[in-house]
């Protein structure tokens, strides 16, 4: 038994183990706190794999970016959670029922004759590349395009939020930088020079 | 990628300069020059459209690896496509400023689906399908909860989402078996592969999958629960475009997966397709009876036709390929003449959405119930309105493929959903206006003009279907 | 079997040389930036404990050691304690990777600033947690801050960083130095100038440091989301933002000034050499600009924070990484030897 096969054990349990946890447990803030720990074990198994990028890009984008606004939400809203678990017991044989029809499905479809033909081989270590060159140089040619359309997309997602929570409020009083920084001292205070007065000292009262 | 690259796909990459400008424009040129937005738009549109149209070749091209095809389906596609939503800013121009709803975004949203749509049809991989497809569908649901005050437009908009993401996620799952099975994403490989694969269980079940995604986003029996409630919640507008473009770019993408990919997989998915069918059928032309509400109607008559649709696709012929094509646009243009009569007739605080509203709309202006009606008619599929063609067509080819029970079941679908359109038309002949009804057709002239140019059309194309038809049939070889 | 437990031992002793160091370094970078502050201040800064008041850190640290430890009512215990941990673990591994001197690195990977985008990104769950389990408005409002800010800073520094990797052609940090190699003009803060200041505003932006410190904020929100902590477990937060802030430095270093290369030319005998002494040099200095800007300038307003990271730097950093693609497209800028 090598380090690698240990640590996949290691990494693969916690990832069914944050599965779990994630619809068992009562807390939501631990609920989604376990889904970053099924996303961060995951990520170590492709490591293992020796696919870092995407090992890297899960934890960038989901365990660093996604699930943090994700846990911004569950943190604000106020979830009953009694009434989100109502149902959890009564579904739960239809939830059993569909996951083991799909574990079926994976071990005979996929499972057991991946056991029998060897893995194809890493595309990246036959071009002598790393993995991030290689699904560099594959996401600038060949996938050019489809990169490019998930670039409208994103935009899309930009533009959606915007018209969708962006409101004019009248009376707000916003700061205008490049105002604030385009004003000169020679606009705002005018130096004059006038002769000084001497006045009497002896005039006053 | 080369210039030969650029210079093939010049529509959707003017389409893409064109809707960065317009957002640009939006969002500097400011409130008094939202007019502009909507003649902007329509000028994208047509440069669109001519580049579309200069770009006919007699032999496919194809960009960017594979990536992209351009051929004879995809330039019909995409000039039906740009048409409808050509309509649609028209119809909806004065409905959107009426209702306070004239912010840039909905030009823009609209584009961006129009653009997912031109991309959709094109593709020749499995990743530009999915991606075009999230850039169709992300944009219409953005649509949808456009309205953002209606607590029914966001409910609206909710079950869209969470129902498309699902079925995305359906469709997606099934791509990745295929991949799994052939080892490759794109569609001409998957094919070549398909028949000497030794996983061809895996793709089998793939492609429940695929055929489930395919079926959402057609609105198809059983995965049709999102349709009414979607064309019900959202405004007229967004109704009007979510009823007209998607319908063109699913036919695409069904053609595209089941025609170039996967036609080696033809005896499982001609099964699937005729259930599909039978399902939409049925329920599309027996839930539309009961329904009050004009739009709910229209959603049901719309699974309706896309069971009739389903017959065209489940023949896997050449011929009924085409006759889909061709029903998918005849139903188009039905669908954007209907709703353009509820959005002429909508005003601030009336929707005219419900089938009660159209009473005695004969008396109010005949020229408007005479144009409601003959879109009802061609729906119906009345001879010899555009409607009955594309009915004709496709019960044709589901003869010729040897399903003739799919025909005969189709047939009666069509005779019991014309009761319904029917319905329609005798509340607006045969019913007396309500005392307090202001039944007042909008005033916009282009309205005015384009809706009956578009009626009319129905009529027009009914008569003369034939270079419709043939050049369907040229996009399959024919 | 044997074989590879040596190798996880060895790993071990690897990594505990990095450490403690690092530890050690943060008691006397903590004690330096009283130091500094003080003088800035016209004080003398702590000068009672050992000589010249160099022993003043460890006595601090004995005696957060030996405080209680009090959990607020009502808070969650096991996010509490968790929180801290969480904070620390990504702010000592993003170590792993950082190249000392020439071959002189814990694990030479391939993705290496990959590696560094994610284990800076994680820092942030350990702020958010604490700011939560605390059951406290002040830590929850203090955590919101900074979770905000370090999402939004960490789009700039990495579009810093992806400028870097264009003109190096590589992830690994390593070969990032070595691209830079042949003096000091060759160095990638030239090209990048707007970007190597970029990143390290960033950098402290994501270390909460002053003039970003709103998260702990002590005129408005008391001290944010550590508000409730105190003995070790607050000794253990204070400890992750210092490693934070020298790993800023390192990179910085390591990224635009030429890591462990010698400003000099190599011709100059032992001082044009690279080595791990210029290196830690480079990090001195820039690890001094924290505690400068700390005593220089007054805090940001939150709304300022997020335009500034927002408006300004997401903006030059992508013209920037236009701009680096076209210096590396026409040769302008090649890597060295």
């Amino acid at each position: 038994m090598t380090i690698q096969l240990l640590a996949f054990y290691f990494f693969a349990f916690f990832a069914v183990l944050g599965a779990l946890l994630v619809i068992t447990l009562r807390n939501p803030v631990h609920a989604v706190l376990s889904l970053v720990l099924t996303f961060f074990s995951v990520a170590c198994i492709w490591m293992l794999m020796q696919a870092e990028f995407l090992a890297l890009v899960l934890i960038v984008v989901y365990v660093g970016a996604v699930m943090v606004l994700f846990l911004f939400v569950v943190m604000m809203l106020d979830i009953k959670v009694a009434a989100a678990r109502e149902g959890f017991i009564r579904h739960l044989p239809v939830g059993i029922g569909v996951a083991l029809i799909m574990l079926a499905e994976m071990v005979t479809l996929i499972g057991l004759r991946a056991m029998q033909v060897a893995p194809p081989p890493n595309p990246a270590a036959m071009h002598g590349e790393s993995n991030v060159a290689w699904i560099g140089t594959a996401l600038y040619t060949q996938y050019l395009l489809p990169f490019e359309v998930a670039a409208m997309i994103l935009t899309v997602g930009i533009v959606a939020a915007v018209a969708l929570t962006l409101r004019h409020r009248v009376g707000v009083r916003h700061q205008n930088a490049s105002q604030q920084v385009a004003a000169v001292a020679r606009d705002r205070v005018r130096l004059v020079s006038m002769p000084a007065e001497r006045g009497d000292p002896g005039a006053q009262p | 990628m080369s210039w030969n690259d650029v210079l093939t796909m010049l529509p959707e990459l003017y389409l893409t300069g064109a809707i960065c400008v317009l957002l640009l424009f939006d969002a500097f040129a400011g409130t008094r020059y939202r007019s502009a937005m909507h003649w902007l738009s329509m000028l994208a549109l047509l440069v669109t459209a001519l580049l579309v149209v200069s770009a006919q070749r007699a032999i496919p091209a194809t960009a960017f690896s594979g990536m992209y095809v351009d051929d004879t389906l995809a330039q019909i596609l995409k000039l039906f496509s740009i048409l409808s939503v050509a309509l649609v800013f028209v119809f909806s121009e004065p409905y959107l400023r009426m209702r306070k709803m004239a912010v840039g975004e909905f030009h823009t949203l609209t584009l961006f689906a129009l653009l997912g749509i031109m991309l959709l049809v094109s593709a020749g991989n499995l990743v530009m399908i999915y991606l075009g497809l999230e850039l169709l569908t992300l944009s219409s649901y953005a649509l949808v909860a456009l309205d953002r005050d209606s607590p029914r437009a966001t409910e609206a908009a909710m079950k869209y989402f969470v129902l498309g993401a699902l079925a995305s996620g359906l469709l997606l799952y099934g791509m990745s078996m295929l991949y799994g099975a052939t080892g490759t994403l794109s569609l001409p490989g998957i094919a070549a592969t398909l028949p000497v694969t030794p996983h061809q269980s895996l793709a089998v079940f793939g492609l429940v999958f695929v055929i489930a995604g395919i079926a959402f986003k057609f609105g198809a029996a059983p995965f049709h629960m999102w349709l009414p409630d979607v064309y019900e919640g959202s405004p007229s507008a967004v109704t009007l475009f979510v009823a007209s473009a998607p319908k063109l770019a699913a036919v695409g993408m069904a053609l595209r997966l089941l025609d170039v990919g996967l036609h080696p997989l033809l005896p499982y998915w001609q099964d699937m397709l005729a259930v599909l069918a039978v399902a939409s059928l049925v329920i599309g032309s027996l839930v539309a009876i009961v329904q009050s509400n004009l739009k709910r109607m229209l959603a049901y008559s719309t699974i309706g036709h896309m069971g009739f649709l389903f017959l065209g696709l489940s023949a896997g012929t050449s011929f009924g390929n085409a006759a889909a094509v061709f029903y998918a646009i005849a139903y188009v243009l039905m669908s954007t003449a209907a709703f353009g009569v509820i959005l002429a007739l909508a005003r601030a605080g009336f929707e005219a959405d419900r089938i009660d509203d159209l009473r005695g709309l004969n008396q109010r202006s005949p020229w408007f119930a005479g144009l409601m009606a003959l879109a009802m008619f061609s729906l119906g599929g009345v001879p010899p309105l555009f409607g009955f063609w594309a009915k004709l067509l496709v019960l044709q080819s589901a003869i010729g493929a040897h399903m003739l029970w799919l025909a005969i079941v189709g047939a009666f679908a069509a005779i019991i959903s014309l009761f319904y359109y029917l319905r329609v038309v005798k509340v607006m002949y045969f019913d007396k206006p309500a005392e307090d009804s202001a039944l007042l057709v909008s005033s916009d002239a282009s309205l005015r003009w384009v809706l009956s140019l578009n009626a009319l059309a129905l009529l027009a194309l009914g008569v003369f279907q034939g270079p419709l038809l043939d050049w369907c049939l040229r996009g399959f070889g024919g | 079997m044997l074989a590879q437990l040596l190798l996880v031992l060895w790993t071990l002793a690897k990594v505990l040389a990095i450490t403690l160091p690092l530890v050690i370094a943060v008691a006397m970078f903590v004690y330096w930036e009283r130091k500094v502050i003080g003088w800035m201040h016209v004080r003398m800064g702590p000068n009672q404990v050992g000589p010249l008041g160099l022993l003043q850190a460890f006595a601090d640290v004995v005696k957060l050691l030996i405080k209680e430890i009090v959990v607020p009512t009502n808070a969650n215990r096991f996010l509490f304690f968790l929180a801290p941990m969480l904070a620390l673990v990504p702010a000592l591994a993003a170590w792993a990777v950082i190249p000392f001197s020439d071959g002189l690195v814990l694990s030479n990977i391939n993705a290496g600033v990959l590696y560094l985008l994610a284990m800076t990104s994680m820092g942030v769950y350990g702020i958010i947690l604490a700011g939560w389990a605390s059951n406290s408005r002040y830590a929850l409002l203090g955590a919101m801050r900074s979770a905000a800010q370090m999402v939004s800073y960490e789009l700039a520094m990495g579009l810093a960083l992806v400028c870097v990797l264009v003109l190096a052609g590589s992830l690994n940090l390593s070969r990032i130095v070595e691209a830079q190699g042949g003096g000091l003009l060759h160095w990638f803060w030239l090209p990048l100038l707007p970007m190597a200041v970029i990143y390290f505003v960033s950098g402290t932006a994501e270390t909460n440091r002053a003039p970003f410190d709103v998260a702990e904020g002590e005129s408005e929100i008391v001290a944010g989301f550590h508000v409730e902590y105190s003995g070790s477990a607050f000794a253990l937060f204070f400890l992750a933002e210092y490693a934070n802030m020298i790993l800023v430095a390192f990179l910085a270093s390591i990224l635009f000034f030429g890591g462990w290369l010698s400003p000099f030319p190599s011709t100059w005998g032992p001082i044009g050499q690279g080595s791990f002494f210029w290196l830690l040099t480079k990090a001195f200095l820039l690890a001094f600009l924290f505690l400068w800007f700390r005593a220089s300038f007054p805090r940001y307003r939150y709304d300022q924070i997020m335009r500034l990271g927002w408006k300004v730097f997401i903006p030059i950093a992508l013209v920037w990484v236009l701009v680096a693609g076209l210096l590396k497209y026409f040769h302008i800028v090649t890597p060295g030897a």
